[in-house]
């Protein structure tokens, strides 16, 4: 184990697999020279470490990054794509939704996509809701993507290096705001395997499973309701697509109550997912309805003020929990 | 008149290779006319047989293509199996892609016919990404992207052409501009008039061609596929031809001028072609008719297969989305 930040983390996942597999290689806006010369940012040095054939600086083109993607992978190429923010994953979503997804449905299974997108997430740096608008429900909704959210730096490694690896297309969200996080990470090609949600904080009156950064907002409203005599069961999901049900409804099962928490919006969010397979799959179980904690229905705001109001925080998810334990 | 003129054998190929395309979209056309077993929307690139005969055949065999929705011309160009292109548009399990993807996205690996898209302007951004391979691999094969005019007006050709311009990808950008984007005229979708003349904005070669003539089409090709080849970076051919159909065989044509018509007509690639082999002495007329004979009997044998096999089982619909399934076991 070492202890890093999870943007040195995911660095380290795309060393390890570039150092061992020739078929990778890195594209996207600035992965070789960032305005961001920092190290904790996940590119820092490999454009020096593995030279400009294979950390590959576009033009400010996402469509093109991500046909860039598929184009390479369909030729047996690992591509390890960036689009630098989420909102902008947008102008990609033509090769994405119609192309990365679709072709090997098209071919009959002839033809596979395995390629990589790393796309930038995080609500909290005043930067607006075109900069910042988390759309991850759309990319889950999309047969033939996957799509993983990782929480820990030791995640963020595991999660990207089964991400690349997989032979499928897989959205690797990454959230900001944990790139400054420290936590301990494996050494080496240590995966997190895809589909495999992990229990942050054992309960018994109610199960709250969230992701990303909403995970320590579930935390610490657990860590409140437990002090009130609640005991509330953390599930931190990881990847979204493949979803570890059994995990989330074993644990239902177990509490009889369920909590969704995320910082996107809750009309049509992955929450509302979640929610709708509770009910279909363990509503025996239910003791009380389910709760969704989540950004209301508004773009990302820009001010300071705006911005903590519209981010689900404790409290949201405390009076969640508070309204369905009578 | 070329330059440099392909040799007889490739000639008399193109030709017959055209003559087997024109077979098999007439057919197809009848079949639609009859409501006969093909399925859903049918569209035909008839009076385009050169530009897209022609210039599959200045390819190599490694060289990838990445077609559109007007693709049986490359693919048959390329030896694509005749029987389960037929059987995909008839949406059957013997088609080259299970019955998943009808006459619009025929994907077939087997010939290096790797990609297609029928997002007009879709092609191009992966086909950078194919050539990229090609350049990351140092391979000699290249990449050639076929759009028409229509596609020349999305975003994403451009972005594709400013990318292989820049990385100076392998990359063959092949426009058959057939003068109609659906309903509309060249002249009313393109503020410049042809296409070839953009390549000067990504600093790549551009070139003109009478898209009806198949020597001049392959003579092209056979250039730009050379400086593309060569590690000069990508290249554009704006092949000038025309949409003797509509958009698909549902569109009848209805704001397209009578006499603009028979002027193509007049100009048809085939007919052009066949009399100057003949003129040439590389072909008789008694040839000509073999070649015919042999398209017919190839499309016919394709339809017979196509029609006597079943139905993809409708449960397999859910097949082949993934490679490793994420719900598997879940």
């Amino acid at each position: 184990m070492l202890e890093m930040h999870t943007g040195v983390a995911v660095r380290e996942a795309l060393t390890l697999a570039m150092e061992q597999d020739e078929r990778i290689f890195i594209a996207g806006e600035g992965v070789g020279v960032s305005i961001h010369d920092s190290p904790l940012m996940p590119t820092y040095g490999l454009l020096q470490k593995f030279g400009p054939r294979r950390v590959k600086d576009t033009p400010v083109s996402e469509a093109a990054i991500a046909g860039l993607a598929v184009g390479a992978a369909n030729l047996g190429l690992l591509p390890v794509v960036e689009i630098m923010f989420f909102p902008f994953i947008t102008l990609a979503s033509d090769m994405l939704v119609n192309h990365a997804a679709k072709l090997r449905y098209l071919s009959g299974g002839k033809s596979s996509f395995p390629l990589t997108v790393r796309v930038k997430t995080g609500i909290g740096f005043q930067a607006g809701c075109q900069h910042c608008h988390p759309l991850e429900a759309w990319m889950a909704h999309i047969p033939g993507l996957k799509v993983v959210y990782a929480s820990t730096p030791a995640d963020a490694k595991g999660l990207l290096l089964s991400a690349i690896f997989d032979p499928d297309p897989v959205i690797v969200i990454e959230e900001m705001g944990l790139y400054w996080m420290k936590g301990d990470v494996p050494e080496g090609d240590v995966r997190v395997p895809l589909g495999k949600a992990r229990l942050v904080k054992p309960g018994r009156d109610v199960t709250i499973v969230a992701y990303g950064s909403a995970v320590y907002t579930a935390l610490q409203a657990a860590g409140q309701l437990e002090a009130e005599g609640i005991s509330a069961e953390v599930i931190d999901l990881r990847s979204l697509v493949p979803l570890d049900k059994q995990a989330v409804l074993e644990s239902v099962k177990k509490t009889g109550r369920f909590v969704t928490v995320h910082d996107a919006n809750k009309f049509c969010g992955f929450g509302a997912e979640l929610a709708a397979m509770v009910a279909e799959e363990a509503f025996d179980s239910l003791k009380a309805p389910v709760r969704r904690v989540a950004a209301p229905e508004a773009p990302v705001p820009f001010c300071p003020p705006q911005e903590k109001f519209y981010k689900p925080d404790a409290g949201k998810v405390n009076a969640a929990v508070k309204g369905i334990m009578k | 008149m070329p330059t440099s003129r392909p040799g007889g054998e490739i000639r008399r190929q193109m030709l017959a290779s055209m003559i087997l395309v024109r077979a098999f979209e007439n057919r197809l056309s009848k079949l639609v006319a009859d409501k006969e077993d093909v399925l859903g929307m049918q569209i035909l690139a008839t009076g385009q047989e050169a530009a897209s005969v022609a210039s599959v055949q200045a390819l190599t065999p490694e060289d990838v293509i990445v077609s559109n929705h007007r693709s049986h011309g490359h693919l048959l160009a390329r030896n694509a199996d005749i029987k389960t292109i037929m059987a995909e548009i008839m949406g059957k399990a013997t088609g080259v892609n299970k019955g998943k993807s009808g006459t619009l996205h025929l994907i077939v690996p087997e010939v290096n016919a790797l990609m297609t898209s029928t997002v007009v302007g879709a092609g191009p951004s992966m086909a950078a990404g194919a050539a990229f391979a090609q350049q990351y691999r140092d391979e000699r094969a290249i990449t050639a992207v076929f759009f028409g005019d229509g596609a020349a007006a999305e975003g994403n050709v451009h972005e594709a052409m400013n990318l292989a311009g820049v990385w100076k990808l392998p990359l063959l950008f092949i426009c058959e501009n057939n003068c109609w984007a659906g309903a509309q005229a060249l002249k009313e979708h393109c503020a410049v008039g042809n296409i070839a003349v953009r390549a000067s904005s990504y600093g790549m070669p551009g070139k003109l061609v009478d898209g009806n003539d198949a020597d001049e089409v392959h003579s092209a090709v056979s250039e730009l596929a050379e400086h593309c080849r060569s590690g000069k970076g990508p290249a554009l051919l704006e092949a000038y031809t025309y949409r003797m159909r509509g958009h698909g065989e549902h569109d009848h044509q209805h704001y397209v001028d009578k006499e603009e018509l028979e002027l193509w007509a007049a100009k048809d690639p085939i007919r052009i072609y066949r009399a100057r082999l003949v003129q040439e002495g590389l072909l008789t007329e008694e040839d000509v008719r073999g070649m015919e004979r042999d398209a017919s009997a190839r499309v016919e044998e394709a339809v017979r297969f196509a029609a006597e096999s079943p139905f993809p089982a409708p449960e397999a619909a859910v097949e082949d989305v993934w490679v490793q399934s994420p719900w598997a076991g879940r």
